[in-house]
């Protein structure tokens, strides 16, 4: 070193404690290893050994250490002593508050237990929550999904048993043609950008991005589809007609693993017509070619020369008549109406490049078959030397289930797969444990009138899956059972309910009051919620008569001062995710890759230096107050005296499984089923707070008919036998309900849903305009206005982080520059953005990666001020804005045609229908550079730190004795 | 760039005391007339003052000005600190020639070579403050060949105002003629600058910043933090087209046309209405440098932008 | 002494890859992370939960979008110190802080010298050195010196944070001096070249451009060409058709 260099010391002390933990910066659950110095954030960086990130970070997930110092930390519980929204509270002491809340519910639970409405917004404790509202007895509960993306869930479980979503995953290794649609960002936000790092990196690879906009994923796209928003079934569907057109299709896999053959009864006008041709055990039934007759479809199917018809009409011996599957499904794609000709102009795709596509798909999954020396047994007992895979690999998220036909859409994406026969096949798309399950999967939703009584739970979980009119959630006069309407003839297949019309519905007593609205992780109050605006007015409005909130009691879990904290009557202050333990459990969204089922945990790597507690203690604690069963004693004492590890150990779900899938078992050496381990904690610390099993290789693949993991599955408890998981082509549940409507069977729908019921409830995927855009006037609103997630940024919670903040201080309005020429807009220029719902004024920035008819956002950044302990003349409520407002929560009058509206919801599940929304342009004159609408500033509730005006982390990890430490005193 | 209030002072100030110590030390030398001995004293002292007032300037925009004695140390490769190391040495050479004036206990031949080395070292150490801005390959609009000059020809033209004002209150004005040609060479060639950056084409632009030039235009879709930052509160400053020509007006107006008529009347009138026209130009001049300096700074772009989409 | 040495042992430096690269800012918060608890502790942010937060950074991802009039396409391109061959930064220091290491070519400040003249950064034209203004000093991406042979970590952490910690994987460490190591493998084979080469500094860290899109006919990322269906003569654009063809291959026993 010449002399005239400093002395760098290159091997400083790093930290003197290193913990593993699972990151919480987001819900893709990252392994992360905390350093610690002094006791202190040192440094948070990825856990190489975990199986969901090997040891990369994201930029959220490395802005961990500003979350956990961030001055917007609530400190104690608060209880309200102003009006709502105000502001006032009043520190109170955890006893107090679990006794106000213990007396309410309690009342509640004695009387009527469906007036408690229990929702959680991006919690990872489904498991829990859904078994502690079924115990207390109320139907009202459900996770985020139902605004998040249960289109996916519930498109994917009815149709192939497991779905996109983050419950599976493209072979990242194997695909040669990787298809995405609609992801911005998505859970497995870093298995994804790793995935497609290596696919990008392999040669012989293609990656196409279908997306109105060009940004992140898509801007590494080899091709990117600027589709136009709503009109992915018709593109999907006119590549079906063109795979049939050119039969280009994997009759193989069709009739192995779909129910493509079996017999669907074809007598128009008869209570059964559409439904399954079934032998006396109600087995479905297929037309043998060689013996002219019908046979058990769930026979095995040795070989095609002995194959069932896929075509052609069939008459029973005993008369009934029925055609395969496959037939009507033939029939109806190739028909011109789904040919690229008749789609280009509504979709903005030109019918050359959708023939394109469907013949780059058939080149990779025929010509490019890729085979794995890997020898493995189907269910039928027949032995293949090879796995035979279809490189074709497709994903899909919100930007097709944030529509009202996104189930459609997303069975459409599905039904491409399976012509392709590309799923869970080496290249293909691949199940995730505990998937595949049969479809649709059970439980059924608990909640019938029957099944809710006072201080009784009830006898299942609140959500599930039903599979016709009998499985509904109504009382006998048809009128909903919850508070969401979910599993009403509104929204019968709302597999994870209606989050976004909760306080609507509770605010208009419809279909019944309620008295306490209980909030975990949720930021109702603002951009989680359609109609922000109406939906603040419906937490405080008040019944003129009694002078009473409408809405009369709000409990609500946060970390943080949201938006959602101010409209609390109590709130119950929850800990950082450094601060807890959590259970990211089987039962629930576990870390499961396709390789093989997994499951993690939280761990505390510090101790919280407030007042607060994990809401998981919380829920155990109150369970036990109020008596529920799963959690006392006989003798009425805590089940679980230990809090939530000890629930996390001992719980069991059923004989021999828990929350926790990892060393069961008394001495821990048993996987999945066994004994609680009262060590098994430590394992799970020790290994690095996860668990995971792989899978066998002859167990990797073709899961939905693998013997030998059919076999592991049903030992696990994932599947009720080892039999395989037959995908559905056909939908016959759709159709239980479309013959309904129709006025078939004992339960019928009210008058004004037949229509909307036997339209939308096709047993084949269909396309149809988004509601919202059917019931608005194109000349009115010609725009499509859709949000994306920052890669930066989660939701709300990352503008209260110092290094977050900077990146996405505010959000500017995209749109094409074309269509900023046409409306004569420049950057910076601010525009007013209308609806038929509402107006909202925001500044733009021009693009050429976008859709034409598109304008977009990045979602959730825009605050209101004073929220988040930030200065309320901050950016994210100055300039930063929210599409939410224009956003209805309910269809305009038009729709539906009659007096009360429908909600803003895939007519199927229920899924939130974000991205329908219709909107105009135009320039906002010389004005105030400021967003609108904008609204008193919210007051800093009681117990917030103050903020540092200079942040210098880090300082205090030099030398004594640098002059750079200025945090000595 | 960002417009610092400190160097806009430094650079004019201290130009302007190398400028009137090169004058005072040519009438040394006897090849200007010499004012008044204790008027030159004065005078010399002033054009200290200025330097110093221009050195200690500098040093407040400096994150650590205890420090600033280690930018004596690079010489060998920093401008900046060749201008440090000038400005030292020129303070006894300078201090010399001020007391000459006043006290003859110095050997005539010594008083020469001294003179003459303060001459070479005063402009030395304008051209090494030139040299810093003009060595600067990231701002084309300060690396070329007039910034050198210029830096050189406004000491010489402040620093001859002052010195006319010297002679001017010594009763014996002469020279006029002379600094009004360095006058006009300077503001000529500052013209031709101002000509030279309007028309300017710079190699660099975001296409070969970024590399992606063959992909076509290059334009910033998002900038990587809505906040703000460093480098574009010191680079990134702008100054729109219409505002730089009104005060480039200005300048000219007050850095040469007011000066220059006060020069040329100065033949028509005689004694203290003289000396005031002089003061008059003195004044105007030095305003007429401040605005041409806060200009030079202003109207320079840095390369770092060509990243934020703008140009060079 | 800000006299560069003639040569370095190692020219160590950062390969990034435009192709793939979805602009996710992994890399420049996890710089961030690393480096204020660093060598060059603390990267002050003032005004963190105020009106206009501004922040020390050593890493900062652009987007860009290119247009030749027919195509445009976004490119994520994150932006952080060279570690140049030729700096001017650190001629141009009038106190020898800023320098050029000689064992590796690492462009360092030395924080306890530097009396914060800015003039190192305006002679950077690639924006890569942020002043303190808290500190009064100025600082930069130190190719996170105090990791890459830092002991207490595992060999395998020995990288920078951004490299680290990047989920696509778009960011490579290593000696682009050794026409042998894997780094200047892959800035070979893929074209790697310098910004603003114009600037005569002589980066050291590599950008690949991102490749060519895939989406004219046959592009498929395969060698052969696919034929357009169009083409094809319409073989069974009736459903007729199809079920003949159904029935003919179902009977065959050969399937799709
Ligand atoms: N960094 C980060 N990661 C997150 C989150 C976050 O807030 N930040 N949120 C998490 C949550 S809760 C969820 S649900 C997931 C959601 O993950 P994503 O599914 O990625 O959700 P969005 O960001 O809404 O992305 C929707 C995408 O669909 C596109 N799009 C909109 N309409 C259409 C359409 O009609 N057709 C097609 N083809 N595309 C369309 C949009 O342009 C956008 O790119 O992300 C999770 N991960
Ligand atoms: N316009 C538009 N709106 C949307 C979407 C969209 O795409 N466009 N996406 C929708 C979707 S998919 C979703 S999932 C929702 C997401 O909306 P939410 O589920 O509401 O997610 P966040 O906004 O992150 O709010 C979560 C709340 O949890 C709090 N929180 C964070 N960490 C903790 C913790 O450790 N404990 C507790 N108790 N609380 C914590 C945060 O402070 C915040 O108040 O937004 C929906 N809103
Ligand atoms: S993706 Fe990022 S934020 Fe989400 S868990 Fe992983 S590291 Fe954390
Ligand atoms: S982390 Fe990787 S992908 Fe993300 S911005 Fe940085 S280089 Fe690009
Ligand atoms: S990038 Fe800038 S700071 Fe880094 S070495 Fe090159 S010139 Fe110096
Ligand atoms: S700011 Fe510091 S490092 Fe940069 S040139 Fe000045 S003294 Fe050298
Ligand atoms: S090498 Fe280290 S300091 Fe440089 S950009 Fe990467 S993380 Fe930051
Ligand atoms: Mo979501």
């Amino acid at each position: 070193m010449p002399p005239s260099q400093e002395f760098v010391d290159t091997s400083p002390k790093v930290s003197d404690e290193i913990k593993y933990t699972t990151c919480y910066m987001c819900a893709c659950r990252c392994g992360i290893k905390v350093h610690l110095r002094d006791g202190q954030l040192r440094y948070i960086e990825g856990n190489p050994d975990h199986p969901v990130n090997k040891g990369v970070l994201c930029a959220k997930g490395s802005a961990g250490i500003m979350q956990h110092l961030s001055p917007a930390r609530l400190s104690a519980p608060l209880k309200r002593v102003g009006p709502r929204g105000s502001g006032e509270f009043v520190e109170i002491s955890w006893e107090e508050a679990l006794q106000l809340a213990t007396e309410r519910l309690s009342a509640i639970r004695a009387t009527d237990p469906r007036k408690l409405a229990f929702f959680t917004g991006r919690d990872q404790s489904q498991s829990l929550t859904s078994y502690w509202a079924a115990q207390f007895g109320t139907p009202n509960h459900a996770a985020h999904g139902g605004f998040c993306s249960v289109n996916m869930a519930a498109a994917g479980l009815y149709t192939i048993g497991g779905s996109f979503w983050e419950f599976g995953e493209p072979d990242w290794e194997h695909t040669r043609y990787f298809m995405m649609f609609g992801v911005a960002e998505d859970h497995d936000s870093n298995p994804i950008k790793m995935g497609l790092g290596r696919l990008k990196t392999r040669e012989n690879t293609k990656y196409v991005s279908v997306n109105p906009v060009r940004t992140g994923y898509s801007a590494i796209a080899d091709e990117w589809i600027g589709i136009r928003p709503g009109t992915d079934g018709l593109f999907v569907l006119a590549l079906v007609h063109e795979l049939l057109r050119t039969h280009k299709i994997d009759l193989d896999f069709l009739l192995r693993y779909t129910n493509a053959a079996w017999l669907v009864r074809d007598e128009p006008g008869h209570a059964e017509d559409g439904l399954f041709l079934r032998d006396v055990q109600g087995h479905p039934l297929a037309w043998d070619r060689n013996s002219e007759t019908a046979q058990s479809a769930l026979s095995p199917v040795p070989s095609l020369s002995r194959s069932p018809a896929l075509s052609g009409e069939y008459e029973l011996s005993d008369g009934r008549r029925g055609r395969p599957a496959f037939d009507l499904l033939a029939r109806r794609y190739l028909a011109e109406e789904y040919a690229p000709n008749a789609v280009a102009e509504r979709t903005g795709i030109t019918a050359d490049t959708m023939r394109r596509i469907a013949a780059e798909l058939a080149h990779a999954a025929f010509e490019q078959q890729i085979e794995l020396d890997i020898a493995w047994t189907d269910w039928t007992g027949r032995k293949h030397n090879k796995m035979i895979g279809r490189p074709v690999a497709m994903h899909a998220m919100r930007g097709i289930s944030a529509h009202s036909n996104g189930f459609h859409t997303c069975r459409a994406i599905h039904l491409l797969q399976m012509l392709l026969g590309s799923i869970d096949c080496p290249g293909g798309f691949r199940y995730k444990a505990p998937f595949p399950r049969p479809c649709p999967p059970g439980p059924k939703p608990s909640g019938k009138p029957a099944d809710v009584k006072p201080n009784r739970p009830m006898p299942g979980p609140p959500l599930g899956f039903v599979s016709g009119p009998e499985d509904l959630l109504i009382e006998d006069d048809g009128t909903p059972c919850r508070i969401d309407k979910g599993f009403s003839w509104e929204f019968p297949l709302a597999a994870h309910g209606l989050m976004h019309m909760v306080i609507h519905n509770a605010w208009a007593a419809d279909p019944y009051p309620i008295d306490t609205l209980f909030l975990y992780m949720a930021n109702m109050a603002w951009n989680s919620s359609m109609n922000s605006a109406g939906t603040i007015r419906m937490l405080t409005d008040k019944d003129p008569a009694t002078g009473e909130y409408k809405i009369p009691n709000i409990i609500y879990s946060d970390a943080y001062a949201s938006e959602m904290v101010s409209y609390a009557d109590l709130v119950l202050p929850d800990t950082t995710y450094l601060e807890r333990w959590d259970c990211i459990s089987l039962l629930d969204r576990p870390i499961s890759s396709a390789h093989g089922p997994g499951d993690s945990i939280r761990q505390p790597v510090l101790q919280p230096d407030r007042d607060v507690r994990p809401f998981q203690e919380v829920l155990i604690d109150l369970g036990a107050r109020l008596g529920l069963p799963a959690f006392v004693k006989d003798n009425g004492s805590p089940r679980y005296p230990g809090g939530y590890t000890d629930y996390m150990v001992n719980h069991q779900r059923l004989p021999g499984i828990g929350p926790l899938a990892g060393w069961r078992g008394v001495d821990g050496d048993q996987q999945g089923r066994g004994e609680p381990n009262p060590r098994q904690l430590e394992k799970y610390i020790a290994n690095g707070c996860f668990w995971k099993h792989d899978l066998p290789a002859n167990q990797l693949y073709f899961k939905h008919a693998n013997r030998d993991y059919l076999n592991y599955a049903h030992s696990q408890g994932w599947i009720p036998s080892a039999q395989p998981i037959i995908m559905q082509l056909y939908s016959e549940p759709m159709q239980r309900f479309r013959l309904a409507a129709q006025g078939h069977g004992k339960l019928l729908p009210p008058e004004h849903l037949k229509s909307r019921i036997a339209e939308y409830f096709d047993p084949l995927p269909i396309w149809y305009q988004p509601l919202e855009e059917s019931a608005t006037d194109d000349q009115d609103f010609p725009l499509h206005a859709i949000t994306q997630r920052p890669a930066a940024m989660y939701h709300s919670w990352g503008s209260q982080n110092a290094w977050l903040r900077q990146i996405h201080g505010f959000n500017c309005l995209y749109l094409h520059r074309d269509l900023a020429a046409e409306l004569g807009l420049v950057d910076e220029d601010w525009a007013f953005i209308e609806s038929h719902h509402g107006q909202i004024k925001a500044q733009i920035r021009t693009m050429t990666g976008c859709q034409k008819n598109t304008v977009w956002t990045w979602n959730a950044i825009g605050k209101r001020r004073g929220a988040w302990n930030l200065d309320p003349a901050a950016a994210e409520g100055e300039k930063g804005f929210l599409l939410n407002h224009l956003i209805s929560e309910l269809l305009p009058q038009k729709n539906g045609g009659r007096g009360d509206r429908m909600s803003n919801s895939d007519p199927v599940t229920g899924q939130a229908a974000w991205f329908d929304l219709r909107v105009k342009i135009r320039k906002a004159e010389a004005g105030e550079e400021q967003s609108e609408p904008q609204f008193e500033p919210l007051k800093a509730v009681a117990g917030l730190r103050s903020r540092p005006g200079i942040l210098r982390f880090g300082e205090k990890f030099l030398p004594r004795n640098s002059w750079r430490r200025k945090d000595k005193a | 760039m960002h417009p610092a209030y400190s160097v806009i002072l430094f650079t004019s100030a201290s130009g302007a005391g190398y400028g009137l110590l090169i004058w005072l030390a040519l009438s040394w030398l006897g090849l200007v007339s010499a004012p008044q001995p204790w008027i030159a004293f004065w005078m010399a002292i002033f054009a200290l003052v200025l330097i110093t007032t221009g050195l200690l300037a500098s040093t407040f925009h400096l994150g650590h000005p205890e420090r600033a004695w280690r930018a004596f140390s690079q010489w060998r490769s920093s401008w900046l600190s060749r201008e440090g190391v000038l400005a030292v040495l020129t303070y006894p050479v300078a201090l010399v020639l001020t007391v000459v004036w006043v006290w003859d206990g110095i050997p005539p031949i010594l008083t020469t070579v001294n003179a003459a080395l303060l001459c070479l070292l005063c402009l030395l150490t304008v051209l090494a403050t030139g040299m810093i801005y003009a060595s600067l390959k990231t701002i084309p609009r300060w690396s070329n060949a007039f910034v050198v000059p210029v830096y050189l020809l406004f000491a010489l033209a402040s620093g001859g105002l002052l010195y006319l004002l010297a002679l001017a209150l010594s009763g014996t004005l002469t020279m006029v003629a002379l600094v009004l040609a360095v006058l006009l060479l300077s503001w000529l060639v500052k013209w031709r600058y101002w000509r030279f950056i309007d028309t300017q084409k710079s190699a660099s632009n975001s296409g070969t910043a970024t590399g992606l030039g063959h992909l076509g235009s290059v334009r910033q879709l998002d900038a990587p933090h809505t906040s703000e930052n460093y480098l574009l509160q010191e680079m990134g400053y702008v100054v729109a087209r219409k505002h730089s020509r009104k005060l480039r007006r200005m300048a000219l107006l007050l850095g040469f046309v007011v000066p220059f008529t006060a020069l040329i009347l100065t033949y028509a009138v005689a004694g203290h209405t003289s000396t005031l026209l002089i003061l008059i130009a003195v004044i105007s001049g030095f305003a007429g440098v401040l605005i041409e300096r806060w200009l030079f700074f202003a109207e320079a772009r840095h390369a770092v932008t060509l990243f934020y989409g703008r140009s060079l | 002494m800000t006299s560069l040495p003639k040569t370095t042992q190692k020219k160590l430096g950062l390969v990034t890859d435009l192709d793939i690269c979805v602009g996710c800012h992994a890399c420049a918060v996890s710089c961030k992370e690393w480096n204020a608890g660093g060598h060059s502790s603390p990267l002050t942010d003032l005004n963190p939960y105020e009106k206009d937060p501004m922040g020390v950074w050593f890493n900062r991802v652009h987007v860009y979008e290119t247009d030749d009039g027919e195509n445009t396409r976004t490119v994520n391109f994150p932006r952080s110190c060279l570690h140049c061959e030729e700096p001017a930064c650190v001629t141009v220091c009038p106190t020898g802080a800023s320098y050029k290491r000689e064992e590796d070519g690492i462009v360092l400040i030395n924080a306890d010298t530097c009396i914060g003249c800015k003039l190192c950064s305006w002679a950077c034209p690639y924006g890569a050195r942020e002043y303190d203004s808290d500190d009064g000093v100025m600082k930069k991406c130190t190719l996170c010196i105090d990791r890459i042979y830092n002991e207490n970590l595992l060999e395998s952490e020995r990288q920078p944070a951004c490299v680290t910690a990047c989920p696509v994987g778009a960011r490579h460490f290593g000696d682009l001096g050794d026409p042998d190591s894997d780094i200047s493998k892959l800035s070979v084979s893929r074209g790697g070249y310098d910004l603003m080469p114009e600037s005569g500094m002589k980066p050291v860290n590599q950008y690949l451009p991102p490749r060519p899109r895939k989406n004219l006919p046959g592009s498929t990322g395969v060698k052969q060409q696919v034929q357009n269906p169009a083409q094809q003569e319409n073989k069974a654009s009736s459903a007729n058709g199809f079920f003949a063809w159904l029935d003919k291959t179902l009977s065959s026993g050969t399937a799709g």
